[in-house]
């Protein structure tokens, strides 16, 4: 079972959510997860374009009353 | 019994904490119903942000310090002798000497370092302005510099988000000013898709680096740098060649903090509003420490002392909370060596940067001496 960290970038306008994920995800093992929380609509596209440059896997995305929950997995 | 309170770190945040709970617990200090005790790793206070003028010449190091002794009112207990381990639980702290301290009340302000280290190459590759040394050779290898190419390379997590911007433009005008622009060419590397983590500011700077001529990268994370054959590659599979690398390099909190297993990559985990420790009560994190998703930056840190100033204390009294923090963060924003904007945020309101002027850098330029008021709880 894969181990899910969850950052709460609600609200996070610098670094921003983007850039909480890049950091979290040298925190954690490869296969572990890491569900980020953003209100800004924009991560629900710049987060999937990032993990598919760098050949990380997406899990799941979708929106909860005005707060995007982004699913990622480490894979390398 | 005195309430007592103990602050692990001697940067700008704990140092803010410590002099402002001075002013507000003055009669309880006075009456020995409050102490406060500082334990820090040095005996000097350096002003960070003054570090990005030492590579152009722009500032004298010894504007850049002063004696935490003379920084922080003379009723706080102030050791040198760094935190070895923190058991927040008791809040109780174990220093490199084998002393041992509690408090009532613990605000833990270690801060971050710079981990260039942790890239492989960027040691021997890289150039930064984040700590003195590193500055100093910045200013020394920019002295030699005759043209060629300059690859400014920006890594993650990093604290002064603006200052990767500024080092950019001052080096055009720096650059400009010596004649060698034409023959340099600058390359701006950032993580995400654009220039800028925020928004209007990348907006505002692509036009800028459209006239200057300066370069981009974008989606660059660092994977490697080469320093033989004088590259940097990227995770997403992009090569730069390079004469000069000046890099942002990756920050992590202290070893501290691993140690006294409180965070993972050294951040304390933290409540946003409360700026509590995740599951303490009495243990409060301030400054770069916490895993909040907000910026690294002196003026975070300022704003936050300020609030937990404000709720230590009520706490101590009235038994009762102040105020929330709202994620306020406030940064000035070189724009060249002449001129410079603003951008203020937090949790609920975006930033919107005003167009750079004279005035504002020179704002900039008065508060690297008004600095010192922040750090004593005056401004």
């Amino acid at each position: 079972m894969a181990a899910r960290t969850r950052i709460d970038a609600r609200g996070a306008f610098c670094p921003g959510p983007l850039m909480e994920l890049i950091a979290g995800l040298k925190l954690i093992e490869i296969g572990d997860e890491i569900e980020v929380l953003s209100t800004d609509k924009g991560s629900a596209a710049d987060i999937p374009e990032w993990v598919g440059k760098v050949r990380h896997e997406m899990v799941s995305s979708e929106e909860k009353d005005g707060v995007w929950h982004i699913v990622v997995r480490k894979a390398k | 019994m005195a309430k007592r309170i103990l602050i692990v770190g001697g940067g700008l945040a704990g140092t803010i904490v410590a002099n402002g709970l001075c002013r507000q617990l003055a009669g309880e200090l006075a009456s020995g119903g409050a102490t406060i005790t500082m334990l820090g790793a040095t005996d000097k206070h350096m002003y960070q942000p003054g570090l990005l003028y030492v590579p152009f010449g722009r500032i004298r190091e010894a504007e850049l310090f002063r004696d935490q002794r003379k920084v922080l009112d003379r009723r706080v207990a102030f050791h040198v002798d760094p935190a070895k381990h923190i058991d927040a639980e008791t809040k109780t702290v174990t220093t490199e000497s084998g002393k041992t301290f509690s408090g009532d009340y613990l605000v833990i302000a270690t801060g971050s370092r710079i981990r260039p280290d942790n890239i492989p190459g960027m040691e021997e590759g890289g150039h930064w302005f984040y700590d003195l040394d590193g500055a100093r050779k910045m200013r020394d290898a920019l002295a030699t510099f005759e043209g060629g190419k300059i690859v400014v390379n920006v890594n993650v997590p990093h604290k002064c988000p603006v200052a990767p911007l500024e080092i950019t433009f001052m080096l055009r005008d720096y650059l400009k000013g010596r004649g060698i622009l034409d023959k340099s060419e600058i390359t701006y590397t950032y993580p995400v898709g654009r220039l800028h983590t925020l928004e209007p500011v990348a907006a505002w700077a692509v036009p800028e680096f459209e006239s200057s001529g300066i370069k981009s990268e974008t989606f660059f994370n660092t994977k490697e740098v080469d320093p033989k054959k004088k590259t940097v590659t990227s995770e997403e599979g992009t090569t730069l060649k390079y004469d000069l690398l000046v890099t942002i390099p990756p920050h992590s909190g202290q070893q501290v903090i691993l140690d006294s297993e409180l965070g993972a990559g050294g951040w304390v985990p933290t409540e946003r509003e409360t700026l509590l420790r995740e599951g303490s009560k009495e243990v409060f994190v301030v400054g770069d420490t916490t895993n909040l998703p907000i910026s690294k930056a002196g003026s975070t840190a300022h704003f936050e002392a300020d609030t937990i100033v404000d709720n230590i204390a009520s706490l101590v009294k009235e038994e009762r909370w102040a105020r929330f923090y709202d994620g306020k963060v406030f940064c000035f924003v070189e724009t060249g060596l002449h001129s410079g904007t603003y951008v203020w945020f937090n949790y609920t309101t975006p930033p919107n940067p005003g167009p750079p002027s004279q005035m504002i850098h020179w704002f900039k330029l008065a508060y690297n001496r008004l600095y010192w008021l922040s750090a004593r709880g005056l401004l």
